[in-house]
């Protein structure tokens, strides 16, 4: 898994930053979208993989006994899940109505705001 | 509203949406030491209003689901507000006594559930309120 | 009962956006009533804070009782209380001027966003953890994303796409930079990190995760290449929202250099110092340059932020003590003197009809005193004595020279006339030129609670400049406590750790 995931994580990121430079907009949003994946896998794997060693005190022990999992990176990835999912909650709201606006989703017409 | 007008649907939902209900507050309950919590519970609830609205808009929420979001912030601000009026600091937990329910289990009374269901109605009103949004944009463009 | 004046800075705006999405119904002078009322609140918890800190060193505050690198801090240094208090300054400004121009296209959330925007941005400020860090920058820019786009224009939806994309990405490798640093370290507090990194030492990863910061808050600074959001956002929002994101959302991107690259990096100065001047240098150029090409008030002002913070980011590349207080006061400077140039843009626009210069005109014939009251702030901007502008800018000239960097201080000075050339230019447009329309040109009436937060920020400007010595003595302070962050470190972990609560 150690050595799968950080190759997992180049491939998010190279698709990524590919859609990211796309000029239909709803392939920007993929690519960030895959952007963000790849940064919280990254903070998962960085963080340290092991499995079956649950981070919990035995109920008669002060300290944990033996190697145990780091819950600490699982809580920070879970919140920026949740950031991720809002902010991407948002973005699909704000292309949906820009489309209908511009009647547009190719960026090169969104230039009325860089005059 | 799009048209689901299928007889399976609105058989489905009529079984579906009172045990979601049932489900989001079970989730909400059991949250503080096993998987559960006010997110993920107010998820539930809110896919369960937008089945019901889904199957028959008339019976989409009447209320402002952005108020239920403001009544959650303040009672999650509430909880963490609570050990401050008592003069200790912000966020620590305060617990008084505990209940049982029946396949709940034991829950533990305290500022962290109150937190909890702040977060449950911040979650449940802007969820639905996103995806009923949503849903009623996308019948614009689609008419 | 310990009064908490760190926590409260957070807690009140977000009792405000509470309430106000709970009176979305009521009208829209009670939000706008309740949104003064949390400014004023602000304000007061502001001086409060800042007082303590000034006199009792380093505050920190471990939310839940958690011992300090397990739970998190909440941390005010000098620094940190000086933000606070401009923030809850500028809000109150903005709030007030807000109430006057109507805000009625936000469609009732105006307020509660507004009071969202500033929890994220106290947040930012006093927060003593990295990943906090990255919570409340996301609260603040969500907040910001809904400002952009809420009037709902055209121009409005695609800057608010650009806006949004590019955040997102900086966002992106602001987690990246975290995954790598926890990985290294296992911590994110700021103070723990601080320790941890010493000891490690020089370390390639360690220099990765530092550019990979770099990135993220430079993108949400605006500093060169990654600015290019920002002139293409900020104009089409109405003047009341972009005066508080001209003050205030760029500064927490330097505050957020400031604070990691002098706490956290503090061993990696002298791979960071060059490619921070770098930055800085060509920041101030292209900004300054872009600046002179456009002819629309606020679009000018856009890239003026780009330049000024150049200035910031080269006194946060010298890394001396005196530099960084040049930082800490231009900081400082710049978000009043830039709101308020927003500001007063807004209220040409509202008297001639527009913000485009082609179509202003003859103001000072019919508004001397707003000519006056717009000198104020843009000759500030140039760095004329004896205004604020000026000090600033001198303390860091002062620096450069002193430590031999000759060519940063020429660029720097050459930017500072291109400066005056833009400001000169809005006054010649705006206010000297004949009205190009003659007597057809519109000449409405500006309420008064538009003019009175110009008035006031302007009198903030000239009292900088006339009693620069008390507030360089407060950066300096502040610098003392960012070149020397054992107090702070100190005021997070103390050497004989507080008993963990019980949970």
């Amino acid at each position: 898994m150690e050595n799968l995931l950080p190759i997992a994580i180049g491939i998010l990121i190279a698709c990524g930053s590919y859609l990211c430079m796309r000029r239909n907009l709803v392939r920007v949003l993929l690519g960030i979208m895959l952007f963000s994946q790849a940064a919280n896998l990254l903070i998962f794997t960085a963080a340290g993989l092991s499995s079956g060693q649950p981070p919990i005190i035995a109920p008669d022990k002060l300290t944990i006994a033996g190697p145990h999992a780091d819950p600490l990176p699982q809580a920070l990835v879970l919140t920026a899940i949740v950031i991720g999912f809002a902010v991407l909650a948002f973005a699909i709201a704000l292309v949906l109505r820009a489309y209908h606006k511009t009647g547009s989703d190719d960026l090169d017409t969104f230039r009325r705001s860089d005059s | 509203m799009n048209d689901f007008r299928t007889s399976i649907l609105p058989a489905a939902a009529r079984l579906v949406v009172p045990v979601q209900c049932v489900f989001s507050i079970y989730l909400l309950l059991r949250g503080h030491n096993l998987p559960g919590g006010g997110f993920i519970g107010g998820l539930v609830l809110a896919s369960a209003l937008v089945l019901r609205a889904m199957v028959a808009p008339s019976r989409a929420p009447k209320f402002d689901l952005i108020v239920l979001s403001g009544i959650g912030l303040l009672v999650a601000l509430a909880s963490a507000a609570m050990p401050w009026l008592g003069g200790g600091t912000f966020f620590t937990g305060l617990w008084g006594g505990q209940i049982w329910l029946p396949t709940v289990g034991k829950i533990k009374l305290g500022t962290p559930l109150l937190f909890d269901i702040g977060v449950f109605l911040v979650v449940t009103g802007v969820a639905a309120k996103l995806l009923l949004v949503l849903m009623s944009q996308t019948d614009e463009s689609d008419a | 009962m310990d009064f908490q004046p760190i926590a409260l800075p957070i807690a009140l705006p977000l009792l405000a956006v509470g309430l106000l999405l709970c009176l979305r119904r009521a009208g829209e002078p009670v939000r706008h009533a309740i949104n003064i009322l949390s400014c004023v609140a602000q304000a007061v918890v502001a001086v409060i804070l800042y007082l303590r800190v000034s006199a009792d060193g380093v505050q920190a505050l471990r939310s839940g009782s958690w011992p300090a690198p397990f739970g998190i801090t909440l941390v005010a240094d000098l620094f940190s209380a000086v933000m606070v208090l401009v923030t809850a300054v500028i809000g109150l400004g903005s709030a007030l001027y807000a109430a006057g121009y109507g805000t009625g296209k936000f469609r009732g959330y105006f307020a509660p966003l507004y009071q969202a925007l500033l929890l994220g941005v106290n947040g930012s400020f006093l927060t003593g953890d990295l990943f906090n860090l990255y919570v409340w920058f996301e609260v603040m820019l969500m907040s910001s994303f809904v400002l952009v786009a809420l009037p709902g224009g055209r121009p409005q939806f695609e800057a608010a796409v650009k806006y949004l994309t590019l955040n997102f990405i900086a966002s992106a490798f602001f987690l990246v930079g975290l995954g790598v640093l926890y990985g290294m370290t296992g911590t994110l507090n700021m103070a723990d990190l601080s320790v941890k990194i010493a000891a490690l030492g020089d370390n390639g990863l360690i220099l990765s995760s530092a550019v990979l910061f770099l990135v993220a808050f430079g993108i949400k600074a605006g500093v060169f290449p990654f600015y290019f959001w920002l002139p293409s956002s900020y104009h089409v929002t109405p003047t009341p929202v972009a005066a508080l994101f001209a003050g205030l959302l760029t500064k927490v991107g330097v505050y957020a250099c400031a604070r990691v690259f002098t706490l956290v990096y503090g061993g990696q100065q002298e791979f960071l110092a060059p490619l921070l001047l770098a930055i800085g240098v060509l920041t101030m150029i292209t900004g300054v340059f872009g600046a002179a090409s456009q002819f629309f008030i606020p679009r000018i002002l856009s890239f003026h932020i780009i330049s000024q913070i150049g200035y910031m980011i080269i006194g946060i590349g010298f890394f001396t003590r005196a530099a960084l207080a040049a930082t800490v006061f231009y900081v400082v400077h710049h978000i009043l003197v830039k709101a308020n140039l927003f500001l007063i843009g807004g209220v040409i626009g509202r008297r001639t009809g527009s913000q485009e210069l082609s179509m202003t005109g003859g103001l000072y014939k019919k508004a001397p005193w707003l000519a006056i009251l717009f000198l104020i702030p843009a000759m500030s901007l140039g760095g004329i004595p004896p205004l604020s502008g000026f000090f600033a800018k001198f303390v860091l000239v002062r620096e450069g020279l002193a430590i031999g960097q000759g060519w940063v201080i020429a660029a720097a000075l050459a930017v500072g006339l291109l400066t005056l050339y833009s400001m000169v230019k809005i006054w010649n447009e705006a206010f000297w030129k004949d009205a190009p329309l003659g007597d057809r040109q519109p000449d409405r009436k500006v309420p008064f609670l538009m003019l009175a937060p110009c008035v006031a920020l302007a009198a903030c400007t000239i009292t900088f400049g006339i009693f620069p010595g008390v507030f360089l003595d407060v950066a300096d302070r502040a610098a003392a406590q960012l070149t020397d962050p054992t107090a702070y470190i100190e005021a997070v972990l103390p050497s004989s750790p507080p008993s963990p609560a019980e949970p």
